[in-house]
């Protein structure tokens, strides 16, 4: 592998991280948290941002959506009548047709996208039209909007404020967000040269191979815990740089609470690594793949659960918001700030929440593993019958299922944490403290030692075994 | 004499609410349900109470007073006699009127005067509907169904006779249900000049 081409997989593998938080995930959680909101209390949420197309605009919008319309049915027809082809070659297990199968598999994938987006801009023509050629897109304009108010908005920076620390606790706050992403793989990793074969399921393959995650680094986790406890200077300086009281019981607040709950996200982490043996995230990732998901190994079920209660602690959101209480401290540590600081404080909070899910998604559900897809295609069996379908696909097809699935685990991880957002009240400071100290710390710790019985009585190979059998 | 004392036991938790996680999973279901019905769910489940104001709107109900506008007869001028009730009652005396007298040529001269300036001011306007009881010509109505549209200026709420006018109920008629006894008509009630008495 050349050096030129691993620099240039690592930028593309880099950009694809900062679009899929900074770029997608972010915004899209601004507009989901508040939206997600309104659809709880019967409301119809933020949908007035809009840009106003002028009258022709409109007309042609109206013209086009017929042609649309039906380009889009047409398409659907040709990945159906793929689809059914692909099921008979399936079936009969040869492929008597004159079109190979990949070809028919390319066909089936490509229509079935463009109908898919047709059908959606069809969608989104009768939007326009039907609001009179105003383009609101379901209130997905609302994150554009607030970034142009952060930017433009005055950045005010308190008299007696220490400058320089208040304009660093925002970006203290943000990047180890990002940089956390680093080592979280988003698929298997990518042999360049057979992108359009299909592989065999075992065995090395030859050729450069590019994981499918921006550092392959040994510590792995333990780097995640390092980025992420610089995640509570940025919170605790920004608070002591204020100059303001309730800035300060801020910080100390975020401060105390991050640091008592990243001590459980470690400790609910320790028996997950006892069972894949591993701290490499990808290596974590590889073995739910060839067993089973951590989330269904019973001691690691509690652990799961403890590790989210623990990452929405972390990610200071409302039940665990004391850091912002603004009953009692109007804002927190962010207080004080406005504009574009205040948008990075915002954004870095997103991405966190962001960040925990795809660590939650790839340490105990999976991460990109999709259930009966290998690196050869689908072979789909059940559980007490000897048959089995399968489905050859072609690398790269695999590679981007498991790259989609690995987002929507992401977005499922999201969603829930939103509604955890939106239904439980605020707790009690004292209560937050007891949660960590007196309970979620000795339960993980216990888990510990299940765990270590779990592996050295073999009972963990033998449950391992069971699922195994079972599908 | 003994106090009775009625001990009242403090309405303590069941060890469900205590140990928290069941009344967790309660309050997620049920946040989850309307989240489900409001989204996903078919669209006359959907109960969702707020409507897109501008592009949507609801009706008015029946009674709802709305801005005023000045009935007309079957020729086109208005039916207003200029009796002043309306000002008069008016308690924001926001109804400014002229009275004009027709000229002597005119059929309902000396039966009638007319109003040569009518201007509410749709900003002092408490909408108390005292100048529609008043009217005895049913010549000022409420029943327009339309709210005073925004504007930047303040003269555009000073609603003249044109104006008002030419607003029109809400069936879209610029007439009223009440027919009116022109002096001279075989249907007029009262004396006029040609039938005496």
């Amino acid at each position: 592998m050349s050096t030129t081409f691993l620099v240039v997989s690592s930028l593309v593998k880099v950009l694809v991280v900062l679009l899929i938080t900074v770029g997608a995930f972010a915004p899209i959680l601004i507009w989901a948290e508040r939206r997600q909101s309104a659809m709880i209390q019967d409301r119809l949420g933020p949908s007035r941002a809009a840009i106003v197309l002028p009258a022709s605009a409109l007309a042609f919008i109206d013209r086009a959506r017929l042609p649309i319309w039906r380009l889009a049915a047409l398409t659907g027809i040709v990945a159906i009548v793929a689809l059914v082809t692909l099921t008979f070659v399936a079936i009969k297990g040869s492929n008597p047709l004159p079109v190979s199968t990949s070809a028919l598999t390319t066909s089936l994938v490509g229509f079935a996208v463009a109908s898919v987006l047709l059908r959606a801009g069809y969608g989104v023509h009768s939007m326009i039209v039907r609001n009179g050629g105003k383009i609101m897109l379901i209130g997905l304009l609302h994150p554009l909007a607030d970034a142009l108010k952060f930017i433009f908005k005055e950045d005010f920076v308190p008299p007696k404020a220490d400058k320089l620390l208040f304009s660093a606790g925002p970006i203290i706050a943000l990047i180890p967000t990002i940089a956390a992403f680093a080592v979280i793989p988003f698929a298997s990793t990518l042999h360049w040269d057979y992108l359009n074969q299909v592989l065999p399921r075992t065995g090395e393959v030859a050729g450069p191979a590019v994981p499918m995650q921006v550092a392959s680094i040994n510590v792995g986790i333990l780097f995640i815990f390092a980025i992420a406890s610089t995640g509570i200077i940025g919170a605790a300086i920004s608070g002591y740089a204020s100059d303001n009281k309730y800035s300060l019981l801020g910080g100390i607040r975020a401060a105390s609470q991050m640091v008592s709950y990243e001590v459980v996200l470690g400790l609910t982490l320790v028996p997950a690594f006892m069972v894949y043996a591993s701290l490499r995230l990808e290596d974590m990732a590889t073995w739910q793949y060839e067993h089973l998901w951590g989330v269904f190994i019973p001691p690691l079920t509690l652990a799961s659960i403890n590790f989210f209660v623990a990452a929405v602690a972390e990610t200071k959101r409302v039940p665990f918001d004391l850091p912002e209480g603004e009953s009692e401290l109007v804002g927190g540590y962010l207080t004080e700030y406005s504009g574009m600081k205040f948008g990075m404080f915002f954004m870095g909070e997103f991405v966190e929440v962001v960040s925990l899910a795809a660590l939650a998604s790839v340490i105990f559900l999976g991460g990109w593993d999709v259930p009966f897809l290998f690196r050869d295609g689908f072979e789909f069996s059940l559980p007490f019958v000897a048959g089995s379908v399968s489905v050859p696909l072609v690398h790269w097809l695999v590679v981007a299922i498991q790259f989609v699935c690995f987002l929507f685990k992401i977005i499922v991880l999201i969603w829930f944490q939103l509604m955890i957002r939106w239904s439980l009240p605020r707790f009690r400071y004292d209560q937050l403290m007891d949660l960590c100290w007196k309970g979620l710390l000795p339960v993980s710790l216990l888990n510990i030692l299940v765990v270590g019985a779990f592996i050295l009585s073999g009972w963990l190979d033998g449950w391992v075994a069971f699922f195994e059998k079972l599908f | 004499m003994t106090v009775e004392v009625k001990v009242i036991k403090k309405p303590g938790r069941t060890v469900a609410e205590q140990v928290y996680l069941p009344e967790i999973a309660k309050g997620l279901g049920f946040a989850m349900g309307r989240f489900f019905k409001n989204t996903f769910g078919p669209q006359d489940k959907k109960e969702i109470a707020t409507i897109k104001y501008p592009e949507e709107t609801v009706e008015y109900p029946e009674r709802f007073r709305g801005i005023h506008r000045l009935t007309q007869r079957t020729d086109g001028s208005p039916r207003c006699v200029a009796c002043l009730c309306c000002s008069t009652a008016c308690p924001a005396q926001c109804i400014h009127i002229e009275p004009a007298e027709y000229e002597p040529e005119d059929p309902r001269y000396g039966y009638e005067r007319y109003p040569s300036v009518f201007v509410i001011d749709e900003l002092r306007c408490i909408f108390c509907g005292y100048c529609v009881e008043a009217c005895p010509c049913d010549a000022i109505r409420m029943d327009t169904g339309m709210h005073m549209p925004p504007s930047t200026n303040r003269d555009h709420f000073l609603f003249d006779k044109e104006t008002l006018l030419s607003i029109p109920g809400r069936d879209g008629t610029y007439l009223t249900a009440n027919p009116r006894h022109e002096p001279g008509d075989p249907s007029h009630p009262g004396i006029d000049r040609e039938r005496g008495h």
